[in-house]
């Protein structure tokens, strides 16, 4: 096979020889190629097969709009599926391989499908889920159903791994006064004109070089541009893309960092996402060769005139011998000349019959003339071509390349994130940006400017605006006029073929041909978004970025309006696509999200717990014995802790410091249970109320002196209920003097619970009378000593239903407390308890927790009216008694016990009325346990009515997620010691 | 992405900051009519434009705050604290 490169041409590194494999075959490439070049370098025309056709595709571009070379990097768990061949730099060992085709891409069976194309029209998919005509036709959609998985496998582009990914990726931020998108000559005049005024500039280039499309001139050097840029300080980012601008000047950019190397360091990224945040954004991205449909125009050969300069100049690759090219506007002929001038036989079609243009003959130019159709399959044969004014084929051109340009698109795309609809122009045949309020600037040719020197001096009048707005500088400037072509743009989309089926196509990548665009519009799919979802036209990898506007202009002569009045689809962010490793960067697995400890998390772990996650928490879940399942375990502390005594970290409990004068006042406010007459050393459970009457949360706040209390909150609701007490504090009662903070991390906390529990207790304690019945009765609290001069805070406190205690040291004596704590808790065969067997223990008792304090549920659905007092005012007590909260046939909180009690249930079981077991029943079951003490399940939960309504019914518990049922009974949540004995023991 | 210049912090993103609601409402006192309370917490206008509204700096300073904000662009106009004795001391040290 002969290579294409060619000696004297490129800046590639020659001494850098570099071995990739493409579909199983080894090849060799050079040190600064890309994927593309290297395999064009090797004369490989078919790269990929077309999404729905599976017709064989080529090159077409040489960036981002990519949309025919899309090939599959790497293997196992490193493959990067629809990786643009063209923007994919060449490494050392680089493993690719096409798409959509099997056995691959050069004879593919599903090649069968170019000749069923008509099968496959647009809405193909939308038709088949109405039912296979005629057979199903309203009958269902059984055939498609079967069919759905064949049809979904053959169409598509590559496919994930499916394997967990192995690199990292990894999230960055930056500020600065300017950034600018594209390192053309405009972008770069932008930044070295900003970084002379003094501003902190970050220059953002996608490709690895800078220069922008000079790179494609055969004699461009960046060096000494990148040198002024460097020496003025500018931060220069290349193989990084702006993918996607936002509110206030923030650009989001994503940075390939070694997807170019061949072994890279893996202490080092693969990608990063930047947020930037500037103060002004300049966009010089350039702007984008359109291709023009034609019969056959996707047949590998095809290809912009524009990347075949690239391939030459920048390459070394010629990619044809005999080359026709085929325009409506000037920006070919400088390549026809350097095509033929490096030894290409070329010739320009023109659909122009009117203009001059210099050249050195050495090409020649048909004016006139435009592509009628394209001879071969695999590869170009000859070109059909037709006069401009009368379509029809007139001659037969013999040739292997066909070189494009229907025009070309300013890459406005950026702009358009922002909802700033670009505005048609009708001299350039193109969309211009639009002013924007916002400090953004376009700049270059993605304003339309087709010569160097109007984007040099519309890169210093971006700079000088950007300083303007910025308030800097008050310095009148001009931009350019668009345009810059000696003879203008003939606007040319579609060359219409006049047999009865073509395939001429406007989006390469979803095989959108212009028949579909007219069946679209025969079908009433004329406005834009429709036109595109309907035809998938520009929702590819490549988004329309070459054939949008053809469709567009398609539908604006179908529907005889210019292309402004048929309009342009929104761009949205990402301008090319971005991983979704680099999406989530370090937040996966473990550092999802924070993980959260109590300070004897240790401890625990020593002493054998098992640890469930609580929200951000880990909370010990049971303290398994030898082989105890944790059915085994919990029920075992559960009964020690009835029996004797248990000990529980019960630190992740919301903890505020309230303070100042006001605080009583204050608890009495937000508390719906009184607290003005709490004394000191003493402790109440309060439930707290939102605005609208439903509960927000409970727990119990100590009044440790006059104007000193310690609340403690659940676990879940800390975060919100400190949230709640700022904004009453600081927006409602901004005459209270309260202070509260959050002291959380500063206690470390545990239950103490059970019968033996005074005991364990005054053996802990430095002075043993401040925790007898008389001196720390029920919700007593005093500040005391543990042993070893430990300063603690103990309340009699009851959760379990037992005797029991709560006892909190500051964070730094946890672990010496629990050692003390258990050491004398051994003594009466006591045990560590976990959340399981807390769980256990309170829904014995009826205690609600979060399960049952959903947000819906009221004070008087809880059971607790008593609680809600009816001598003063406090959040939610107006609202509490809106009628929608007083209706009868609220759910109440209750009891279940399975009829049969062998028998055993789940929390979230449906209970319904026997004989009517639909929908959402008439109440749930929110929480359930072995209860060790009855010897059978229980269950807490809500029913329409309460108790008294169903105490004597037998009811259904309804759990169809696991195939379940059982007959249930009703009975009071308060299942044991209703009295609470033994909590004032 | 919105920046929001905390009168504590200085500017800081919007992602330190918690969204409150309206702030312009008054509640009404505690012992008010549910009529009342239900105009309080249930009645909200759609603006577009610039509408005053509260912003907990909650991985920050943990400060209520007044944003003016316009909910077409997120331009912010003005930030203040929302307790009146501390917009006083702001206003005083500028």
């Amino acid at each position: 096979m002969k290579t294409r490169r060619l000696d004297n041409y490129g800046k590639i590194n020659r001494d850098k020889i570099l071995s990739f494999r493409w579909d199983k075959k080894n090849y060799k490439g050079f040190e600064g190629d890309t994927l593309a070049s290297a395999l064009l370098a090797n004369n490989i025309g078919i790269v990929g097969r077309s999404f729905k056709y599976h017709r064989p595709r080529g090159i077409f571009s040489s960036g981002v709009e990519e949309s025919g070379a899309l090939v599959t990097i790497g293997s196992k768990d490193r493959r990067d599926p629809n990786v643009r061949a063209t923007t994919q730099e060449l490494y050392n060992g680089l493993e690719a391989s096409g798409q959509n085709a099997f056995p691959n891409v050069n004879f593919d069976l599903a090649g069968i499908n170019n000749y069923l194309g008509r099968f496959f029209a647009a809405g193909f998919y939308y038709k088949t889920f109405m039912g296979i005509p005629p057979l199903e036709w309203g009958k269902g959609t059984a055939i498609w159903m079967f069919f759905e998985k064949f049809i979904r496998k053959a169409a598509g582009m590559g496919s994930a791994s499916g394997l967990p990914d192995p690199d990292t990726y990894e999230h960055a931020h930056d500020f600065c006064d300017l950034i600018v998108v594209g390192s053309g000559p405009a972008g770069v005049a932008a930044a070295l004109e900003a970084a002379e005024k003094k501003l902190d500039v970050i220059l953002v280039e996608q490709d690895s070089l800078i220069g922008g499309n000079q790179l494609a001139e055969n004699d461009f050097d960046n060096s000494q541009i990148k040198n002024q840029l460097e020496n003025l300080g500018i931060k220069i980012m290349t193989r990084t893309t702006a993918f996607g601008l936002y509110d206030n000047c923030v650009v989001g950019l994503l940075e390939r960092v070694t997807d170019h190397i061949s072994a890279p360091n893996v202490n080092i990224p693969r990608q990063r996402f930047w947020t930037i945040r500037a103060k002004h954004i300049i966009v010089g991205a350039g702007a984008i060769e359109r291709h023009i449909s034609f019969n056959n125009n996707d047949i590998p050969g095809v290809m912009t005139v524009n990347a075949s300069k690239h391939y030459l100049n920048r390459y070394g690759v010629l990619t044809g011998k005999r080359i026709v090219i085929a325009t409506n506007n000037d920006s070919v002929y400088e390549t026809a000349h350097q095509l033929s001038e490096a030894g290409a036989n070329v010739t320009v079609l023109d659909s122009r019959t009117n203009f001059e243009i210099e050249t050195n003959k050495s090409f020649e130019i048909r004016k006139g003339y435009v592509p009628y159709n394209i001879n071969g399959s695999k590869k170009i044969d000859s070109l059909d071509i037709s006069k401009s004014e009368i379509i029809n084929k007139f001659e037969t051109i013999n040739c292997d390349q066909v070189l494009l340009s229907g025009g070309w698109s300013p890459a406005v795309h950026l702009l358009s994130h922002r909802g700033v609809k670009p505005k048609w122009d009708y001299n350039n045949a193109c969309f211009l940006p639009s002013d924007t309020k916002e400090n953004i600037t376009m700049v270059g040719s993605s304003r339309g400017l087709w010569n160097k020197n109007d984007c040099i001096a519309s890169g210093i009048a971006g700079t000088t605006d950007a300083l303007n707005r910025l308030g800097i500088s008050k310095t009148n400037y001009f931009f350019p006029k668009p345009g810059g072509w000696k003879n203008p743009i003939q606007p040319l989309y579609e060359v219409k073929y006049k047999k009865s089926r073509s395939k001429s196509f406007v989006d390469y990548q979803h095989d959108v041909t212009t028949d579909d665009v007219r069946l679209a519009h025969r079908e009433g799919f004329i406005s834009v978004e429709h036109l595109k979802r309907y035809t998938t036209l520009g929702m590819a990898n490549d988004q329309g970025k070459m054939g949008n506007i053809i469709g567009l202009s398609l539908m604006a002569e179908l529907l005889n309006k210019e292309i402004p009045e048929v309009g342009t689809t929104v761009f949205r962010p990402p301008y090319t696509p971005v991983s979704i490793g680099a999406l989530s960067g370090r937040n996966v697995g473990k550092h999802f999200r924070p993980l959260r400890v109590t300070p004897m998390h240790q401890w625990n772990i020593d002493h054998g717990a098992k640890m469930i996650e609580v929200g951000l928490y880990q909370r010990p879940w049971y303290y398994p014995k030898e082989n105890e399942t944790l059915s085994d375990s919990y029920i075992r502390e559960a009964s020690t802790v009835r029996k004797t005594v248990g000990i529980c970290d019960v630190t992740s409990l919301g903890k505020i410091a309230i303070q100042g004068p006001d605080s009583t006042e204050f608890l009495n406010r937000i508390y719906s249970n009184g607290f003005s007459k709490l004394q000191v050393g003493k402790a109440r459970y309060g439930i707290m109320l939102r605005d609208d009457g439903i509960v927000m949360d409970d727990g119990t706040s100590w009044r440790l002196a006059e104007n000193e209390y310690f609340m403690t909150t659940s676990t879940g609701e800390a975060a919100k209920v400190m949230s709640w007490l700022e904004e009453l504090l600081q927006t409602r009662w901004t005459d209270l003097n309260v202070n509260v903070t959050s002291v959380s991390e500063q206690w470390a906390g545990v239950s103490v619970a059970g019968p033996k529990s005074r005991e364990v207790l005054n053996n802990c304690v430095d002075d043993s009378l401040v925790v007898t019945n008389n001196n720390l009765p029920f919700m007593g609290v005093t500040s005391t000593f543990l042993k070893g001069n430990i300063p603690c805070r103990i309340a009699r406190i009851s959760f379990s239903g037992e005797l029991a205690f709560e006892v909190y040291v500051k964070s730094d004596f946890a672990n010496t407390m629990m050692d003390l704590l258990w050491a004398n808790a051994k003594k009466y065969d006591g045990c560590l308890y976990g959340l399981e067997a807390l769980g256990a223990l309170r829904v014995e008792k009826g205690h609600v927790t979060a399960a049952e304090l959903d947000g819906r549920v009221t004070i008087d659905d809880a059971g607790l009216s008593k609680m809600a007092s009816t001598k003063k005012s406090y959040i939610g007590s107006a609202m509490r008694k809106r009628g929608v909260l007083k209706n009868n046939d609220r759910e109440i909180l209750v009891g279940f016990f399975p009829t049969n009690l062998k028998e055993t249930f789940n929390a979230g079981t449906i209970v319904c009325e026997k004989n009517n077991i639909k929908g959402q029943g008439i109440g749930r079951i929110t929480s359930v346990t072995y209860s060790p003490e009855l010897g059978h399940w229980i269950g807490l939960g809500f029913v329409k009515g309460g108790l008294d309504k169903w105490k004597d019914t037998n009811l259904i518990g309804a759990d169809p997620v696991r195939n379940k049922q059982m007959n249930l009974k009703v009975v009071s949540p308060h299942m044991i010691d209703p009295k609470g004995e033994r909590m004032y023991a | 992405m919105i920046r929001i210049n905390c009168p504590y912090c200085g500017e800081r993103d919007h992602s330190e900051f918690s969204y409150g609601g309206d702030a312009t409402i008054n509640y009404p006192s505690l012992d008010a009519s549910e009529k009342e309370w239900t105009e309080a917490i249930f009645f909200r206008k759609n603006i577009k434009g610039f509408q005053f509204e509260t912003w907990h700096h909650s991985n920050g300073c943990r400060m209520w705050l007044v944003v003016e904000r316009s909910t077409v662009t997120h331009e912010i106009k003005s930030v203040k604290p929302c307790h009146p004795d501390l917009q006083k001391v702001v206003e005083n040290n500028k």
